[in-house]
């Protein structure tokens, strides 16, 4: 149930903000072209979203919304252009009615089928057909994944640990100790066949604290990131909007 | 004292949003010294001598462009303003119109034509098998580029004709593509391989970097400051360093002030 003061909150702030615009338009801090429109729109939608700090309501649904619609149909029309048009319509439907430098490219069609046998997903009776284009999807992902990862992830991470600890410079050296001692009392904590009691209770316990540092240093990540979004959006609110900033 | 434990936190709000405004009204100079990784993937640009070839996959899309469009814009002003020919693509459909702008913008600041000083080859579904198909074969993997121009024959990509002959790939990410692009690019036709990500990602970098994986590192905005400090073009993301530091320093003294609450209402069960 939508309150009375917050639809006269809602009423204010949109006339400020149509009364903001006008100005800027008149001014001409804002010209009135494609490039003004589209800085107004953003600045409506980047509004919207963050009055959901204020709390939940009909704004921030909308514009909510609204993104994810925008953002679908672009997508399907960067996907029509990039991939269906120049990989399927123009190298193999076109090439058979027209005559073309190069004829029709037959090996479309098969990952062409595939990919349209995932859409008969929606049908009862031949959903079943779907499973074929998974199947050739898994089948084809873990062959291709799983002896390049076992390279390129297991063992070239497993090479610095094999390094010499001594490494000629005195921090060097505390910092291969380092990644030794958190890899052994990580996998130490990780262990579980044994109870975590006397000398492996005690390793474990240093893995829960590389653990903890670990954890900490990416939260410290992610709010620097966050935070960079916000500041972000205030350099396009106060510089190309506003022009407050240079 | 227990109601400052119950604070609303739209107070919290208003005291970031402050922390990050004041300082953007009131710009103070803030130095940005760059970091160890930033400096070798700096280096390794630098290196390269006129006509050679960079790759730069624009993997994100505009819920992260705040911390990689500043990457992406330093780092092509660092190839354009080295004669440095660059090969745009991105494997996410939503980065199409970000990694366009960019590379085109910057271009035209330095006089560069597409075709020519740069091709962008646009958005390819298939992320793990567009990189083994370019390290097969750049032009089966990118018949046309994204204005629908052959690439066959196109000067920019003269003396390239898979991954193996880039002299350098970076790979800006705001998602697991990074993995990809080592494992099915780096470490299959060994070229050496740069990684700008949002600074979320920023510690799963670091192992990669110790193995020697990744020659070059650019860590959220404040990698993208330090990359615009080393190439002497201060924008954006060195105009944020200074609410990053304040709203960084208010974030702390939250967290303290909290524990000193908590603790000063004798930790209730």
């Amino acid at each position: 149930m939508i309150k009375k003061t917050d639809i006269s909150i809602t009423t204010w702030i949109l006339i400020a903000f149509g009364i903001i615009n006008i100005l800027l338009l008149a001014t001409g801090k804002l010209d009135f072209n494609a490039k003004g429109i589209g800085i107004i729109t953003a600045v409506a939608i980047t509004l919207a979203m963050y009055s959901f700090l204020y709390k939940d309501n009909p704004v921030f649904k909308i514009a909510e919304n609204l993104f994810v619609g925008v953002a679908m149909g672009y997508s399907l029309i960067i996907i029509w252009y990039n991939i269906l048009k120049p990989d399927v319509f123009e190298a193999l439907i076109v090439p058979m009615f027209k005559d073309m430098e190069i004829g029709p490219q037959y090996s479309v069609i098969v990952p062409t089928i595939l990919g349209l046998f995932m859409f008969l997903r929606f049908s009862t009776k031949l959903s079943w057909l779907s499973r074929w284009s998974f199947a050739f999807i898994v089948g084809m992902g873990s062959g291709i994944a799983i002896p390049n990862f076992i390279n390129a992830i297991l063992l070239r991470q497993l090479e610095p640990m094999f390094a010499p600890i001594y490494t000629g410079s005195f921090w060097g050296t505390v910092n291969t100790l380092l990644v030794l001692v958190g890899v052994v009392s990580v996998l130490f904590y990780f262990f579980f066949s044994l109870e975590h009691k006397g000398t492996i209770g005690g390793v474990s316990v240093i893995g829960v604290w590389f653990l903890m540092i670990a954890f900490g240093a990416s939260f410290g990540y992610t709010v620097m990131a966050r935070m960079s979004l916000l500041i972000g959006r205030m350099q396009f609110l106060l510089k190309d909007w506003l022009g407050i900033i240079q | 004292m227990e109601k400052l434990l119950k604070i609303d936190r739209r107070i919290i709000f208003i005291f970031v949003a402050l922390a990050v405004t004041i300082p953007l009204l009131f710009r103070f100079k803030m130095s940005v010294p760059p970091t160890r990784h930033v400096i070798s993937m700096y280096d390794k640009i630098d290196s390269l001598s006129k006509g050679s070839h960079v790759l730069i996959s624009f993997d994100y899309d505009p819920s992260s462009k705040e911390e990689l469009q500043p990457m992406a814009r330093a780092l092509l002003h660092h190839c354009f303003m080295k004669d440095i020919k660059v090969i745009g693509l991105t494997l996410y459909p939503a980065g199409t119109g970000l990694a366009e702008k960019a590379i085109t913008e910057i271009g035209d600041e330095y006089g560069k034509r597409s075709g020519i000083d740069y091709v962008f080859l646009g958005f390819k579904a298939g992320s793990s098998l567009v990189i083994l198909n370019m390290g097969e074969d750049i032009y089966t993997a990118f018949q046309k580029d994204f204005y629908g121009k052959k690439t066959v024959g196109m000067q920019a990509l003269k003396g390239v004709s898979s991954l193996r002959d880039i002299d350098y790939a970076v790979n800006l990410t705001a998602g697991g593509i990074y993995e990809a692009w080592i494992v099915y690019g780096r470490e299959k036709y060994n070229f050496d391989l740069g990684v700008g990500c949002t600074a979320v990602m920023g510690p799963e970098m670091y192992p990669f970097i110790q193995s020697k994986q990744l020659t070059g590192f650019l860590g959220g905005l404040k990698g993208a400051a330090e990359y615009e400090t080393l190439v002497g073009h201060k924008d954006r993301a060195a105009a944020g360093m200074a609410p990053q530091s304040v709203v960084h320093v208010l974030v702390v003294c939250f967290i303290l002030f909290g524990n000193f609450i908590y603790f000063a209402t004798g930790r209730k069960k």
